[in-house]
């Protein structure tokens, strides 16, 4: 697939990272040589150096024959200029980076009206995975599939949880009905576990489930968080906004702490309901009369990662608020790893990971069944949805008499409009859509799940 | 010199208007041949004659917003001189200052008066008398910029100095046809009100005395029981007419335009109904045992809260006598005002909001010091200038409220006396409590108190700064 990119930011630069590797031509356009050298030094991609609105740059970068142009430079507008141009000068899918909050709820509009064919905000999108893990403290993520209908829940084992040294096949009979446990990652490896499995301390451990059962499962676990009825949030930038919008929303008080006087003001003229605070947040005073112990929830936010990891250590050990940290770096992963933080948001890498998915999802080649492709624990399993077009070995059997390869797992079948979270008993039909969760090599069809 | 050509052109424009209205009564003068007519054909020549020489001066330069204020408040001064002198002509009001405080509480549309009869009135004279509330309600200058364009640009500024409330903004692109369609809402209102007390039984003439002083929230009563000998239905009508003249309407801008959704939604009304309502039920009770019925106490309350409340005047029963807890409220909205953008006085609902949500504000800003906080208004955030010129206003009306109570104390009379005839005609309401309650009148003010109640009511209806900078322009400059 011939792929045009414009603006090599940080977000270009990750989409870069992951679409090269899968073989597509990608040709960079920005206006800043350095910033394209930097990016074409290290992955296999075209750079043009020009400015990605001018139609005559476009053309030299291959616009004629682009199946996908990406909009990730600074600027919404310049993304949604250069969109339109793209659009009209090839027969090209566009996908436009637009942040600004003003534009956010014009969204529907600006898609049509431009023809786009994605529209994505990190900041919006970072924001609605720090709101859900407010609204379900259990855990530190919520992988969600299939346009919302599945869900993953991720939460980390701990020596005083009653499943702490048990084995699975002893657990299905109780604790983990209705629960399907998709990956451990233990240390650096992801296991795809069976039933003599047991779970140690210091797992990371994801299931599928409903929001019901895993609230009674979490119970049982001894984990009794509800969700958080208040706030702080250090940093006061667009991410914030969105998450505060979305907190708010939600019914959760909102503190911002923001040490621009004029940004403070624009933040109370957005967020009437929200509480905006002055000062920095880094000082320990401030967070003292703010009363941090209060808080249930705690976000650090800032522009520095390591002023958001302090902010998040102090949080944690200050509080008993659920804590999540921006890191913008995550070349850095096995440092951040070993301090124990709860959760870490990367906007950057989720906006990539969302153009990724989009991406592969056209250029999935039409004799292969998967319908979707989603990364799971740093790309080291992928969670795959396939649907069942016809009879074969895997259908009208029921999933505890097929031999099912060691590193994959069905998570969920949907069937009827309906989500069913599978057991033994169940069997495979015609017209299921169907999540297989793998940690290695990938499979194109369903068949090739059996050993 | 070039400076004041444009003023001086103003007053010439204002005067051919004072003529012309002047007409009006002169006509219904032959109508119902009381034999004053002719004072006022004179009148209408004494205005013309300075009047069409100064209005032919080339006005030079565009006014800034000061000198709009200055040029305001000198008109409506220059309105109510010329306007006193057929009254006092006619033997209607045979006193000049009598003659000018009359003529001053219709056109600030305040509507105390200092006749204790006012039925000896002609009827000449009383159709001018409530006409001048009509006039004054929604302003000369704003009828002024309707009927013609006078400065382009420049009338935008003497639509700010005129206009009620802290944030007087175009509702449609031109000043002009903003003007123009201020005044249609305006009569609208008046033309719904005449036709509903004429279905009620009313004869036209009173219909529509009534109805100036209606709509204008000024308060002439026709008979000197005020509104109290009307039947009730004539009587639910005017309190439901006054209740709508004090509000913003920006909110009929938006019924009309169908936006009702938007029109429910202004702050300023929702706090100004909720009001409305609380006193009416507060007071209600609170003098039920006076009246035979719920019902009863409940149309006099609503009568009496919704006269006051949008400064209007007019009563139905002497609230005088009511209890003590019904008296302070009744003050307290004399203070509260109507809505910005009506044709009410006091202090205006949307300004006491302001204030309340700056309270609000500091309270919180006790527990959190930090914290920043943008004040809104209808779901946007009010700009620094507005809160500051909103303080600024209270500061002041409360300033000039004690002097003038002070000098109005020289005179010796009870506390309430003084107290509610300055809070009766700095809020342009008309009657107070005690010696000047409903049931009173000014007349035996002295001179000396008239002049500064005068004053009062002039500063009331323009918001006090025009009236300030005018008198601080008056004092000699040193060279």
């Amino acid at each position: 697939m011939n792929i045009v990119i414009v603006g090599c930011g940080k977000v270009g630069m990750v989409i870069t990272k992951l679409l090269s590797s899968e073989d597509h031509n990608i040709t960079l356009v920005d206006e800043d040589s350095e910033a394209i050298s930097a990016v074409t030094n290290h992955y296999d991609a075209m750079g043009i150096i020009g400015n990605g609105v001018s139609y005559q740059t476009l053309v030299e970068a291959g616009i004629k024959d682009c199946d996908l142009f990406i909009a990730v430079t600074d600027s919404d507008e310049k993304n949604l200029l250069a969109c339109l141009i793209a659009g009209r000068a090839g027969r090209c899918k566009t996908i436009a980076r637009v942040r600004n909050p003003i534009y956010s709820h014009e969204i529907d509009f600006l898609k049509r009206e431009f023809n786009l064919a994605m529209v994505i905000n990190p900041e919006d999108t970072a924001a609605m995975e720090i709101s859900r893990v407010f609204l379900f403290p259990q855990v530190f993520k919520i992988d969600t599939f299939s346009g919302g209908r599945v869900e993953l829940f991720h939460f980390h084992v701990t020596e005083e949880m009653p499943i702490c040294g048990q084995a699975l096949s002893v657990l299905r009979e109780d604790i983990l009905k209705g629960i399907i446990v998709c990956t451990i990652r233990r240390g650096k490896d992801v296991i795809i576990p069976k039933g003599n499995f047991s779970f140690a301390a210091d797992d990371d451990v994801s299931i599928a489930t409903t929001r019901k059962d895993a609230l009674a499962f979490f119970k049982k676990l001894g984990v009794v968080k509800g969700r958080v009825r208040n706030a702080m949030i250090v940093g006061g930038g667009t991410l914030s906004y969105y998450l505060a919008e979305r907190l708010l929303r939600s019914g959760i008080e909102t503190t911002i702490v923001e040490m621009d006087y004029k940004r403070c003001e624009e933040l109370s003229e957005g967020l009437p309901a929200a509480r905006i605070i002055h000062g920095d947040g880094t000082n320990r005073d401030l967070l003292d009369q703010e009363d941090l112990s209060s808080f249930q929830g705690f976000a650090a936010l800032t522009g520095l990662d390591e002023e958001n990891i302090l902010l998040s250590l102090y949080a944690g050990k200050h509080s008993k608020a659920k804590v999540v940290t921006k890191i913008g770096r995550l070349n850095f992963g096995s440092v951040i790893d070993a301090l124990n933080l709860d959760t870490i948001i990367n906007p950057s890498a989720i906006t990539a990971d969302y153009i990724v998915k989009f991406a592969r999802s056209l250029s999935t080649d039409p004799s292969n069944d998967v319908e979707s492709l989603y990364k799971l624990e740093d790309g080291k399993a992928e969670a795959i949805e396939f649907k069942i077009k016809e009879e074969s070995a895997v259908t009208g059997v029921a999933l505890k008499d097929l031999k099912i390869r060691k590193d994959a797992i069905v998570c969920s079948i949907f069937r009827n409009g309906k989500n069913i979270i599978p057991t033994g008993q169940d069997e495979l039909m015609i017209g299921d859509r169907v999540i297989i969760v793998m940690s290695g090599g990938r499979i194109a069809n369903i068949k090739e799940i059996l050993e | 010199m070039k400076k004041n050509s444009i003023i001086l052109y103003i007053v010439g424009i204002l005067l051919l208007f004072e003529g012309a209205f002047l007409l009006l009564p002169m006509i219904i003068s032959l109508i119902y041949k009381d034999g004053n007519w002719m004072w006022y054909l004179l009148t209408v020549f004494i205005c013309l004659v300075p009047g069409i020489p100064l209005a032919r001066i080339k006005p030079g330069k565009n006014l800034s917003l000061k000198e709009g204020y200055i040029i305001v408040a000198l008109c409506w001064v220059v309105l109510s001189i010329f306007g006193a002198i057929p009254l006092m002509l006619s033997g209607d009001i045979p006193d000049y200052i009598d003659a000018l405080f009359e003529t001053v509480s219709g056109f600030t549309t305040t509507g105390a008066s200092i006749l204790s009869d006012v039925t000896v009135l002609s009827r000449s004279g009383m159709f001018w008398r409530s006409f001048m509330h009509w006039i004054g309600g929604m302003g000369i200058f704003m009828f002024m910029m309707a009927v013609l364009p006078m400065l382009g640009t420049s009338d935008m500024n003497l639509m700010r100095a005129e206009s009620t409330g802290p944030s007087v903004e175009r509702i449609v692109p031109h000043v002009r046809d903003t003007a123009r369609l201020m005044y249609s809402m305006y009569f609208g209102i008046t033309i719904a009100e005449i036709v509903a007390l004429l279905i009620s039984g009313m004869d036209l003439y009173s219909s529509a005395l009534l109805t100036f002083g209606t709509v204008g929230t000024g308060g002439f009563g026709m008979v000197n029981e005020s509104c109290g000998t009307y039947t009730a239905t004539q009587q639910m009508i005017i309190a439901i007419f006054m209740a709508a003249s004090g509000i913003n309407y920006t909110f009929y801008f938006f019924i009309i335009s169908r936006k009702i959704k938007e029109a429910f939604q202004i702050e300023e009304v929702k706090y100004y109904l909720a009001i409305v309502l609380t006193s009416t039920i507060i007071i209600a009770v609170n003098i039920s045992h006076i009246y035979q019925s719920t019902g009863e106490s409940l149309r006099q309350a609503f009568f009496q809260v919704s006269s006051i409340m949008t400064t209007t005047g007019f009563s139905t029963t002497d609230f005088d006598r009511w209890p003590e807890l019904s008296r302070t409220i009744l003050i307290m909205l004399m203070m509260i005002g109507g809505c910005s953008g009506s044709t009410a006085g006091g202090i205006k609902v949307y300004r006491i909001v302001l204030l309340m949500k700056q309270f609000a504000k500091e309270l919180s800003v006790l527990r959190h010091p930090r914290e920043v906080k943008l004040l809104r208004m209808d779901g946007n955030t009010v700009k620094e200038p507005v809160i500051r010129s909103t303080n600024v206003f209270i500061s002041i009306y409360f300033v000039i409220f004690f002097i003038s109570l002070l000098f109005i104390s020289i005179e010796n009379y009870d506390f309430t006396t003084g107290f509610t005839a300055v809070a009766a005609t700095i809020n342009n309401i008309g009657p107070g409590l005690s010696l000047v309650g409903p049931t009173c009148n000014y007349g035996f003010f002295s001179v000396y108190s008239k002049i500064i109640l005068i004053f009062d009511m002039l500063a009331g209806r323009l918001e006090l700064f025009p009236m300030l900078l005018f008198f601080s322009m008056l004092k000699p400059r040193r060279k």
